[in-house]
């Protein structure tokens, strides 16, 4: 058993107690007359309850991490004297549960007091998912270093074949990024291509055009298309898209005999993109006022002049904004590429033939016998973190226009 | 007298089961402002737009009874609301300038109907329909700034003459004054009398002083029905219904 397992379930038993007691002790001081009591006794349970459980989680949490960070399991995960460890931390854990009791009186504020916990828990709650991210930065930015410290950065940024070997060490390997970058950026943008002009239709009619009760049916149905999960439409790529587009386009005109292609890939996550594309640009195109249409109705304008001359201008921030946060997902997207693209990097224009994108790399690099000091490992966290700037810039225009536009209506 | 530009007779409207105007017959004078007044609800905004089929946009809403312009059936089924819009123009409650500059909010009517015939010609239909607006003075620096930039006042007086550049015959006004300030509305209100030169104006308003500054003509509806229709001055002054003279002395609406 870890050493952590019993201080921690001894905690938690504790505070439950103390819950229990808080609540039971706050009662009996109250006496006869609830009202004299400052906080209900439930709310002193719960400051108890907190008082009791957090000081000692936290404790460990702390603990851990420094161990984890100075590399010595040794402190706390593994120690030499476990029992000291129970000690410290139920110690703390009784210590919080006496104390708290003590503080019961008909004057404590155990309300204002329980909410400080609660203000406590939230604000843990979003520093970790801020230090989380902060975090994945760090450690791809040191193991990116790493890399760079092994490979020429300008063969990485500026190279134009990418052929790892995984053979023999050192010296052959060529890593550029162009290829993959290329296959990223032509695969995204048939992707957007197609779910631009079709997310973008499907929400005008929807929200100009469409009767509440067809849209009531139709808008849930197109978002179900975001529910399904990519490898779901990587297998639809390459089993039907593929060979259909291969059989039907690229064979006949001759530009080739793959399955997989750029052209497979990006229709497939163009209509995974569509639901992405059409709910957020009916949600925005609904934010448009109807004064506007009704102005110009009343100008005799029919309704698809008004929507193009508008409406959708009155909307386009917005629609720019649904534009690159799709684009985004278009870059980060996997699965798709690696069944329906294939796996050869390649600088071509013909899109039927296979490519591959920056995120197929990554997972190529990586699975399988790796060994994370040579560069064909290493270039995977350079790659991971060049994607990361990529699609962040990406997220932080479209938030800075959907907010611009925003300020517009209200 | 002047002629008779609107007759409508026995005009019902319903929203879906609410019976929202019984009943209503009233013939609207050209070149004259005629005013619509009456307490919240009572159905003058709903009546105004059956006059340009915007009504039409609105799916529960059901429009029974004959309306005529200049003696056509705007209700026949030959009619294109789409075209009746062009030839009465309509301006709303709130400003509600496009997001586009000024130039391009007056010019917007031209453009789709096919006004203009060139660049110069398009000119010449914006500065005219600014000018009618009474705003000309004060944008002419500043044609290609946004209309939304623009203040309250000036908005509405641009939504003014964005619908007067589409040359209409007849200009509704849903409550046009009721989001300005005085100053604003007095603007507002010399222009509707200069207007009268060339259209027919229904206004609608909660204003009853406004009604008696701007308006010939007035009809006052209560609950859906057309109480009294007559010149402003004696609906005013010596109304007949009692209804009506309860709404004008304040004590009811």
């Amino acid at each position: 058993m870890l050493p952590l397992t019993i201080p921690f379930l001894a905690t938690i038993g504790l505070a439950t107690l103390g819950y229990f007691l808080g609540r039971s002790r706050a009662i009996s001081v109250a006496g006869r007359d609830m009202r004299l009591l400052n906080a209900l006794p439930h709310q002193h349970g719960l400051n108890t309850c907190f008082s009791t459980l957090l000081p000692p989680l936290a404790v460990m949490l702390i603990w851990a991490l420094a161990a984890r960070i100075a590399s010595r399991k040794d402190v706390l995960l593994a120690p030499e004297n476990p029992t000291l460890v129970y000690i410290i931390l139920i110690g703390l854990a009784v210590a919080g549960l006496g104390l708290s009791m003590m503080r019961i009186s008909r004057d404590f504020r155990a309300r204002n007091a329980s909410e400080r916990w609660i203000m406590g828990l939230l604000i843990f709650a979003s520093t970790v998912a801020i230090l989380t991210t902060v975090g994945i930065v760090l450690s791809m930015v040191s193991e990116t270093l790493n890399f760079f410290g092994q490979h020429d950065w300008k063969a990485f940024f500026f190279g134009t074949t990418w052929s790892p070997s995984f053979s023999g060490r050192g010296g052959d390997s060529q890593l550029g990024i162009i290829p993959l970058l290329w296959g990223t950026l032509y695969i995204s943008f048939i992707a957007l291509a197609f779910a631009v002009p079709v997310g973008l239709f499907a929400a005008i009619y929807l929200s100009e055009y469409a009767s509440p009760r067809l849209r009531s049916i139709a808008k849930p149905m197109i978002e179900i298309l975001a529910g399904i999960p990519t490898i779901v439409y990587g297998l639809f790529a390459l089993l039907t898209v593929g060979p259909l587009l291969r059989d039907v386009f690229a064979e006949p005109m001759g530009l080739g005999d793959s399955a997989s292609s750029v052209m497979t890939a990006g229709l497939v996550m163009g209509v995974m993109l569509i639901p992405f594309v059409s709910s957020l640009s009916d949600d925005i195109i609904n934010a448009v006022p109807q004064s506007m249409r009704d102005g110009s109705l009343g100008l005799g304008a029919t309704p698809s002049e008004t929507i193009r001359q508008v409406v959708i201008p009155a909307a386009l921030p917005g629609i720019v904004g649904a534009v690159l946060l799709a684009a985004s997902r278009a870059i980060g997207e996997t699965m798709i590429v690696v069944l329906g693209a294939g796996a050869a990097a390649r600088l071509s224009l013909n899109p039927f033939e296979a490519m591959t994108t920056v995120t197929a790399k990554i997972v190529s690099q990586l699975t399988g016998d790796t060994d994370f000091a040579s560069p064909e490992t290493l270039v995977a966290f350079a790659l991971g973190l060049t994607l990361f700037v990529i699609t962040l810039g990406l997220n932080v225009l479209a938030l800075y226009i959907v907010r611009k536009y925003r300020e517009q209506y209200e | 007298m002047n002629d008779i530009k609107i007759a409508a007779k026995g005009v019902q409207v319903y929203y879906a089961d609410t019976h929202a105007i019984k009943d209503v017959n009233v013939e609207i004078e050209d070149k004259t402002v005629t005013a619509f007044i009456g307490p919240s609800g009572c159905g003058k905004s709903t009546f105004l737009r059956t006059i340009n089929r915007m009504n039409d946009t609105i799916d529960i809403c059901r429009v029974e009874g004959d309306i005529r312009i200049d003696g056509e059936d705007i209700y026949d089924p030959k009619v294109d609301p789409v075209q009746l819009r062009a030839k009465v123009g309509m301006v709303f409650q709130k400003p509600n300038p496009f997001p586009k500059s000024i130039y391009d909010n007056v010019a917007y009517g031209p453009k789709i109907h096919g006004l203009a015939r060139n660049k110069a010609d398009l000119d010449e239909i914006v500065e005219k329909a600014l000018r009618r607006g009474a705003i000309w003075d004060e944008v002419k620096d500043r044609l290609h700034a946004p209309g939304t930039g623009l203040s309250g006042g000036q908005q509405q007086r641009l939504c003014i003459a964005r619908a007067v550049a589409t040359e209409p015959e007849v200009l509704l006004m849903d409550e046009p004054c009721s989001a300005l300030d005085p100053i604003a509305t007095a603007q507002v209100e010399e222009l509707i009398d200069e207007l009268r030169q060339s259209y027919s104006v229904v206004i609608v308003t909660h204003s009853m002083q406004q009604a008696a500054r701007v308006s010939q003509k007035t009809a006052f509806f209560h609950l859906g029905n057309l109480v009294e229709f007559g010149d402003t001055d004696k609906i005013f002054t010596n109304p007949e219904d009692p209804r009506t003279e309860s709404y004008i002395s304040g004590r009811i609406g």
